[in-house]
């Protein structure tokens, strides 16, 4: 129980440094606020002070700051100073297309790498496999999507070039997440496997007289996932950051272009919002990883890693 | 897919070739982008009447939109790419270092906060960590490099941070204590040299992944701004042309891919042959 407790300790911790570092970053920021929020719009002294009173720039800054966690508590994440909308709203309303691309790919990506480990565990077969996985994880995102692109639609139009209408125009996109995905998976799951089954309980299985493909499966396969476990949260980042990169190379609407704009523009509150959200997420799926690994195996309880 | 896979699958079958070839391409693309001028002709010369060429003998790797020489834009692009994923790494490589050796040789507060900032700074997904960098600092190439530098920090940190704890406890460490050596001294001399080992391997990995997070973000608009020749950037100008000119934006693609799997292939065979001495480094 101290083990948990302390864990999710850890975990709120790292989550208020995270804030604070990105909110520091904001504070760096070379510029005046107040000029990127009148943009382009008209100019005034009595526009500026407005904009001062209404934001509350005039407070110190360690006000704004203690403001701003309490508000981030709450999931108040600020107004766009662009959209002049909640953040909230902004990132609600883009929030389904991604988290479509990110689910999908999530998904037929680890299918694809359990397959692959599973089935290519014969030498040449996994010279043949493990080649194309260095490939694909040494292989920018976007180049993926690109050639994708100028087969499947632009050589063969089996799918559309852009959009987000309808099942065809998701397949693209989500394969050219998944590849990567699948390449670092089945590494990561090929090692576990090999490790599984040197084990003296595959032995046994063995012995018992289980046939290769019954230990590889229901015995070592099982060991083989734990250690994939801890890869969530690496493999949240990867979808989220892999999202903003196809959305652009796909034209997809969604929270990658929403950033995207954002930082071209400097709407800080959005950038701030989805960069704190998403750091969140991180620490709240590493800390649920390490949670499960926990009551898996007590011999973890004891000491500190 | 590309010559350098080609070889790759082929060539397992006899003592690690991979190897060999991985280690040949690094040094032509190191040569390259020391002397691109050896190689190719003018990156930015653009020609009206050549646009859109596709491949061909006068053209090795074809022409763009502009009629610009695709194979000397990347050949120049090597410069680019390499330097900034060089100075990334090396700006993440050093900051690693200095934090891990401190945050190994406090005492408990001081590397407990220490090792929390490098969690929470690990807890941002690389490219949105880089992007809200260039967003405070603007886009270009000094934010690209200084974002993913501080973005692969904390990597090299943790694995410095449990080096020390292991180089803390050796006995020569324990002698010089014992000799009253100042603790500057002890620093220089007993401990950064031992925790140094696993680093430059580690680094050389880190540097393909810093090349592919550069060449993301400058795909997206984040670094060199056209018409300079960097791989990421001339790919995001290229697909504009997709359906009547691939080469002009595969190809450089190509590169990056073709250098990230030397880099892989290389840092790994060295990781392989250094095994033991580096294992359990990794957090």
């Amino acid at each position: 129980m101290r083990a948990v407790l302390r864990r999710i300790g850890t975990g709120l911790v790292v989550l208020w440094a995270a804030a604070s570092a990105a909110y520091l970053a904001l504070l760096a920021a070379p510029g005046d606020t107040v000029d990127s929020i009148v943009g382009d719009g008209a100019d005034t002294p009595l526009i500026r002070s407005q904009i001062i009173a209404e934001w509350h720039l005039d407070r110190p800054a360690v006000v704004q700051y203690l403001d701003y966690l309490g508000r981030a508590g709450h999931g108040d994440l600020g107004r766009s100073y662009l959209l002049q909308r909640p953040v909230r709203d902004v990132l609600a309303g883009q929030a389904w297309p991604t988290l479509k691309l990110a689910l999908s790919a999530a998904v037929l990506g680890i299918l694809l790498a359990l397959v692959l480990a599973v089935t290519t565990r014969r030498p040449w077969a996994r010279r043949v496999s493990s080649t194309t996985e260095l490939v694909l994880v040494s292989t920018p995102p976007f180049l993926i999507g690109i050639i994708l692109l100028s087969v499947f639609s632009f050589r063969f139009g089996i799918f559309p070039v852009a959009g987000d209408r309808g099942f065809a125009a998701l397949v693209l996109p989500a394969v050219t997440l998944a590849l990567p995905i699948a390449g670092v998976l089945t590494q990561v799951l090929r090692e576990g496997l090999d490790r599984a089954l040197d084990e003296p309980f595959a032995v046994t299985a063995r012995a018992r007289g289980l046939r290769a493909s019954a230990v590889l499966i229901r015995h070592a396969l099982r060991h083989a996932l734990l250690p994939a476990v801890t890869l969530i949260g690496w493999l949240f980042g990867i979808l989220l950051g892999g999202a903003v990169i196809i959305e652009s190379v796909f034209g997809r609407p969604g929270l990658g272009q929403v950033t995207l704009s954002a930082v071209t523009s400097k709407d800080m509150p959005v950038v701030l919002a989805v960069v704190v959200l998403s750091a969140a997420v991180y620490v709240v799926l590493n800390t649920a990883a390490d949670l499960t690994y926990l009551l898996i195996d007590p011999r973890l309880r004891g000491s500190r890693p | 897919m590309t010559a350098a896979t080609a070889q790759l699958s082929l060539g397992r079958r006899r003592p690690r070739p991979g190897f060999a070839v991985a280690v040949a391409f690094l040094l032509l693309i190191l040569l390259v982008a020391l002397w691109p001028g050896l190689f190719a002709g003018d990156p930015l010369r653009a020609d009206p009447l050549q646009v859109l060429q596709a491949p061909s003998a006068a053209h090795w790797f074809g022409t763009d939109q502009l009629g610009r020489d695709v194979f000397d834009r990347v050949v120049h692009g090597a410069r680019h790419s390499l330097s900034i994923g060089l100075a990334a790494t090396a700006i993440g490589v050093t900051a690693g270092i200095l934090l891990g050796v401190l945050a190994g040789l406090a005492h408990r507060f001081a590397d407990e906060a220490l090792s929390r900032s490098f969690d929470a700074l690990s807890a941002f997904p690389l490219l949105l960590l880089a992007l809200l960098f260039i967003a405070v600092a603007g886009p270009g190439t000094i934010s690209l490099v200084v974002a993913i530098g501080i973005a692969t920090l904390p990597h090299y940190a943790r694995v410095v941070r449990a080096q020390t704890f292991v180089v803390r406890q050796a006995g020569y460490v324990t002698q010089a204590v014992a000799f009253g050596d100042p603790r500057i001294r002890l620093v220089i001399r007993h401990v950064l040299p031992n925790v140094l080992g696993p680093v430059p391997v580690l680094a050389m990995i880190g540097l393909g992944e810093a090349i592919l997070a550069a060449a993301g973000l400058s795909f997206l608009g984040m670094g060199p701004q056209p018409p300079s020749p960097e791989w990421g950037a001339m790919l995001s100008e290229g697909r504009g042309y997709l359906h009547i000119a691939w080469w002009a934006s595969i190809l450089p693609g190509l590169a990056v891919t073709a250098t990230v799997i030397s880099l892989t292939v290389t840092g790994r065979h060295l990781q392989r042959r250094f095994e033991g001495r580096t294992d359990g480094a990794g957090s």
